[in-house]
């Protein structure tokens, strides 16, 4: 084991080189002394370096205790002090040990600054399962109960999420202590340490036995469920979803429901909003007779709670509860208690209630089957479809697949039709660029006829938008839609529309047909590249924009592969040849970065033989390196160089278990 | 749930028969037995809430509240003996009704108190009266805190300092004069208030970055701290340390830095001896990125030296002039400037002056640099400005900086070299050390794998 062999070999090698091993930690305090907080923190996150070539002894007699008199530092320091004593066990000599990480970890754990006091915990929760039972109850459970009575509340706070971690290991009577410590804190003056409490109520139920969670556990959630803060009330919530999961259906009656029926009505609408938001959650943890008696009335009147956030919170959960609800009787609970509701919700005041329903809608067809679909969510998703406000028709169109799967698309293709129009003409360029992106799903369910007829113009109207993005991804569009429908239909539908705004009198539009031609050269083919795309190209070689003559080198190195060596040689080679001579910086740079890609690939073609020795991409494949080729003849050398290139922390983990 | 209650249903025929038979001038008027009760129906009245988010609904009813309301303040205000033991149950109870409630999620999620505009409480019309009227009730020359304090407990100063989270303004500001009168006449409420504020400025530092009274709560408490009774309790120094400097670090400090610093100095002319642990804290949390803050601390720093003490001084000009020695060198011109206007102070000049030995060879490096290297002219003249005064403070320590400058330079550049080297010797140390256990743990492997393979 790491902790036997660790002492063992410390010494020796620290007697071995002795001089080496003096001034490391003459280092350490030098650069944690150092002005500059950058130097201080770099020695900081480098103390596994120092703490190993001290070796496991020096490391706790030394090390250790100058950390725990001496830092007083900025928070970002001790930050990362907290996270390096997380994985130190092994680096003071192995879980024998891994109590003398405690006393620097428990100032770090009293410290005002949150980040730092919770990295505190995190690292002292990780060492914590390193200790034996024994050290747990001599060395960790003491310093629990110290931060769980200190003075300032950051201590308290603190403790709370130690309590967890050493309970199920600890003997009766401490167990009995650790509880009785607990109980304390839920009840604390501060409204810190009793959110720090509520927070950490459900994860210690977990651990407890049974009887201590109905006898002690409930009776805390109760009081923190009631408790004069809304802050604390709403923690009081989510520990209820753990507490629910422990309870049989007729404790949970009559222990924890009353308190959650009050949680979904109280008056602090941060409350209301938590229920709703850990839902489904509560569902699952509470069981379908509960869900159907008493969760699906407190869902209705989420549903219409007074506070949009509240509506909005409660609507995003609506697909979710209805899926897990059980599928028999499923269909009839909807329909009837949860859907007049929802219809409702179709025209709610508030846009962000609307925006949630129409993303979580549409999963409702498959619940729902297709009768239901088409006599009750139809006409919705008609009205969301027409909504004044942009993000609830894209909610929508974004998740037509689940309709299509019901009932095809075809019966939403009338009313779909003008709502993409409108979006695709919407002011704000997010709206628009998001309705894009579907194109290529609408294409594909609508089919190409309906496309050709009703959104082709768009595509092709997008391809001049005043907006860079809107035009990148009208391009990127062609492109999928040419995978989609095939070089035939690239060849008579986009390609003449794009070809022709080479002639364009704005300098943008005529680039946007170098980048279309980047785009769908590929999927198009050789033929249309070389016979129609190939000679545009090198016309507009002669453009007096510089910015679309080295848009050309670009280009052409980009087709490049497609061409046979006739075209290579004869047409793209003089066109670059020229533009490399050309007045402009950028486009003599372009064109002869293109040159050097061509003459390669023309050599290529010259010696086929080598084709099948080089890889597809040219130019040096930097990974043909590092091949594992090497792993079984060098071991010692692969080992130096992998731990050079792992991070610290792998090295050191890999480095323990080595020993 | 009725968040907000509906009217009861004989609400409106109550309220046209009370006022048809009792107009305003006779509620004055009326022989003191009436009037009491009169004055208590018309409470009682006042407690029915109104939706004003549905600005077309109970027109009629909303405006005899508002009538109502008005006379009620008119009433407390100009007649004295009326505020009567038998009174006060009922006009806090129309308060709480009315001011107490839970305060609805920001319009804005993304609401930033300096750009955008807060949304205003739609229920002001009537809730203004009622703050109006509250007012009145504690600046009565017949109010009783004695009898008031059984109504105005901690249950009712809690909701009282929650409602400090409103965004609108105006509300805000009414309930900061509110809370500084009852602190003024609560002797027993004093202790629990600060703690509560204390807890709110503890969540809003470390919890929720956001609380919009922060700086109404910070102006009452400038005023609180003015007040404190010497020796100062360790409770006090305690909130200065952990609360009000921490405070320091928040997002939106410039929203209440101004009231943040009075409360920091009115500690320190209490207490002088707290000036070291103040600069020390401020030179913890000093911002690191963002220098409209900076600009703030030096502000902040400024204002404390005005008032600092030879002694005290002394105990922190070493660190407090290295970070000042930064800010001079801050590439960022308003903080070089905010920095430099110091030597524009007589007092801070004067504090220097005294000290030059210790303060000179700190400053030197960075001014020297500067003059010749910022990009900015003013900050160069400003600059040549310190260092003439600077010279003339101790003549012959300047020169000796002059003719040592670049040794310095060098020295520090070695040293530099030297610590990269110490780092890559142990870092060596390291590798050997490891390399040692994974060859001890290699041979360990193949040892085992060759006898396995046979």
């Amino acid at each position: 084991m790491a902790g036997a062999a660790g002492p063992g070999s410390g010494p020796g090698s620290a007697g071995r080189d002795a001089d080496d091993s003096l001034y490391p930690i003459a280092v350490l305090i030098d650069e944690l002394r150092n002005e500059d907080v950058q130097l201080r923190l770099n020695s900081i996150k480098k103390l596994s370096t120092i703490a190993l070539a001290l070796g496991v002894e020096r490391t706790r007699m030394e090390l250790l205790p100058f950390l725990t008199d001496t830092i007083y530092d900025e928070d970002e320091v001790l930050l990362a002090l907290a996270e390096q004593l997380g994985d130190f066990t092994g680096l003071v000599g192995g879980p024998d040990f891994a109590h003398c990480l405690l006393p620097p970890l428990e100032s770090l754990a009293t410290v005002e600054e949150t980040v730092v006091r919770d990295k505190a915990v995190e690292s002292l929760r990780q060492i914590s399962q390193e200790h034996t039972p024994v050290a747990l109850e001599a060395h960790f459970v003491p310093l629990v109960k110290r931060l769980a009575s200190g003075d300032w509340f950051t201590s308290r706070t603190s403790a709370c999420g130690l309590f967890s971690v050493c309970y199920p290991r600890a003997s009766n009577v401490v167990k009995a202590e650790i509880r009785q410590h607990f109980r304390s804190l839920c009840s604390d003056d501060t409204p810190m340490v009793r959110r720090a409490a509520a927070s950490k109520l459900g994860e210690f139920a977990k651990v407890l036995e049974l009887d201590s969670v109905k006898i002690e556990i409930v009776p805390l959630f109760i009081n923190l469920a009631s408790d004069e803060q809304d802050s604390v009330r709403l923690l009081a919530v989510e520990a209820c979803v753990s507490i629910a999961q422990l309870l049989s259906q007729d404790d949970l009656e009559v222990l924890v429901m009353p308190t959650l029926r009050h949680a979904a009505e109280d008056k602090s609408w941060r409350v209301r909003y938590m229920v709703a938001d850990k839902f489904s959650e509560l569902q699952k943890a509470v069981g379908p007779k509960i869900t159907l008696n008493d969760l699906i009335p407190a869902f209705q009147n989420l549903l219409k709670d007074c506070e949009a956030e509240v509506r909005a919170a409660a609507v995003h959960k609506v697909k979710e509860l209805c899926e897990n609800l059980p599928i028999e009787g499923r269909e009839t609970i909807i329909m009837n208690r949860i859907l007049p509701y929802i219809k409702e919700l179709v025209s709610d005041t508030n846009q962000h209630v609307k925006i949630a329903l129409a993303s979580v809608i549409m999963g409702l067809c498959t619940i729902l089957g297709k009768e239901n679909t088409i006599e009750h969510l139809l006409p919705l998703f008609l009205a969301q479809l027409k909504d004044e406000c942009p993000e609830v028709r894209l909610n929508i169109i974004s998740n037509l697949d689940c309709v299509n799967e019901v009932i095809g698309i075809r019966q939403l293709s009338q009313s779909l039709l003008p709502a993409i129009v409108e979006l695709a003409e919407d002011a704000k360029w997010r709206v628009r660029l998001a309705i894009i992106e579907y194109m290529p799903l609408l294409a594909g369910q609508l089919g190409m006829e309906f496309f050709d007829e009703k959104l082709n113009s768009l595509c092709m109207a997008w391809l001049v938008d005043h907006v860079y993005a809107i035009r990148e991804a009208a391009t990127n569009n062609l492109m999928k839609l040419v995978q989609k429908f095939g070089t035939e239909w690239a060849q008579t539908t986009i390609v003449p529309k794009v070809l022709v705004m080479a002639n364009d009198p704005n300098y943008l539009h005529r680039m946007t047909t170098l980048f279309c031609i980047n785009a769908l050269s590929e999927a198009c083919g050789q033929e249309i590249t070389a016979k129609q795309m190939l000679p545009i190209v090198l016309k507009m070689a002669g453009d007096q924009v510089a910015n679309v003559r080295f848009n050309v080198a670009k280009s052409l190195q980009k087709i490049g592969p497609l061409l046979d060596t006739d075209a290579l040689q004869g047409k793209v080679k003089p066109v670059l040849q020229k533009l490399g001579q050309d007045e402009d910086m950028d486009v003599k740079y372009f064109a002869q970065e293109a040159i050097s890609v061509v003459a390669q690939r023309l050599r290529k073609l010259d010696f086929p033989v080598k084709d099948s020795e080089e890889h597809r991409a040219p130019g040096p494949d930097k990974n043909h390196f590092l091949r594992p080729g090497m792993l079984g003849e060098d071991t010692g050398k692969f080992l130096s160089l992998m731990s050079r290139q792992h991070k610290e922390t792998e090295r050191l983990a890999w480095l323990l278990r080595g020993q | 749930m009725a968040v907000k209650p509906a009217l009861p249903k004989d609400y409106h025929a109550e309220k046209r028969v009370l006022n048809g038979i009792l107009p305003k001038t006779q509620v004055a008027d009326a022989t003191s037995n009436e009037q009491q009760e009169l004055f208590c129906q018309k409470l009682q009245q006042c407690c029915v809430l109104f939706d004003f988010m549905d600005s077309v609904s109970d027109l009629k009813s909303k405006e005899i509240k508002r009538a109502t309301l008005n006379e009620l303040v008119e009433y407390v205000s100009t007649n004295r003996g009326v505020i009567v033991e038998s009174a006060y149950s009922d006009i806090v109870k129309m308060i709480s009704a009315n001011i107490f409630r839970i305060l609805p999620p920001s319009d804005n999620p993304d609401f930033d108190p300096e750009e955008d505009e807060p949304t205003l409480e739609a229920s002001w019309p009537h809730i203004q009266l009622v703050y109006d009227f509250f007012l009145r009730f504690l600046e009565s020359p017949d109010f009783q805190p004695s009898i008031a304090k059984r109504y105005i407990d901690q249950k009712f100063v809690q909701q009282l300092l929650e409602l400090f989270d409103s965004e609108d303004p105006r509300e805000r500001d009414f309930l900061k004069t509110v809370l500084h009168r009852i602190y003024g006449k609560f002797l027993g409420l004093r202790a629990f208030i600060r703690k509560q504020i204390n807890n709110i400025f503890l969540r809003f530092i470390y919890e929720t970055e956001h609380f919009n009274g922060v700086a109404e709560l910070l102006e009452i408490l400038g005023s609180i701290i003015n007040g404190f009774a010497l020796p100062l309790k360790a409770e006090h120094k305690q909130f200065l340390m952990k609360v009000l400097i921490p405070m320091h670090t928040a997002k939106g400090l410039a929203l209440f830095h101004a009231q943040l610093a009075y409360c920091v100095v009115q500690f320190l002319e209490k207490d002088t001896t707290l000036t070291e642990p103040v600069i020390r804290g401020l030179l913890k949390f000093w911002p690191k990125t963002c220098s409209q803050k900076e600009v703030m601390f030096l502000g902040e720093i400024e204002e404390i030296l005005d008032v600092i003490e030879p002694t005290q001084f002394k105990k922190i000009e070493e660190p407090l002039f290295k970070q000042i020695s930064k800010c001079v060198s801050s590439s960022h011109f308003q903080v070089a400037e905010r920095a430099l206007y110091f030597w524009n102070n007589e007092y801070i000049l004067s504090l220097i002056e005294e000290n030059i030995d210790k303060i000179l060879p700190i400053m030197f490096a960075s001014l020297y640099k500067i003059s010749k290297e910022h990009w900015n002219q003013t900050i160069v003249a400003l600059v040549y400005n310190v260092l003439k005064t600077l010279m003339e403070m101790n003549g012959k320590l300047f020169d000796d900086l002059t003719s040592s400058y670049k040794a310095e330079r060098q020295r520090e550049k070695k040293k530099e070299l030297e610590r990269e080297e110490l780092w890559k010797k142990l870092e060596e140390l390291k590798l050997k050390k490891a390399l040692e256990k994974q060859n001890s743990a290699y041979n360990m492997h193949s040892l085992l794998s060759s006898t396995s393979a046979e």
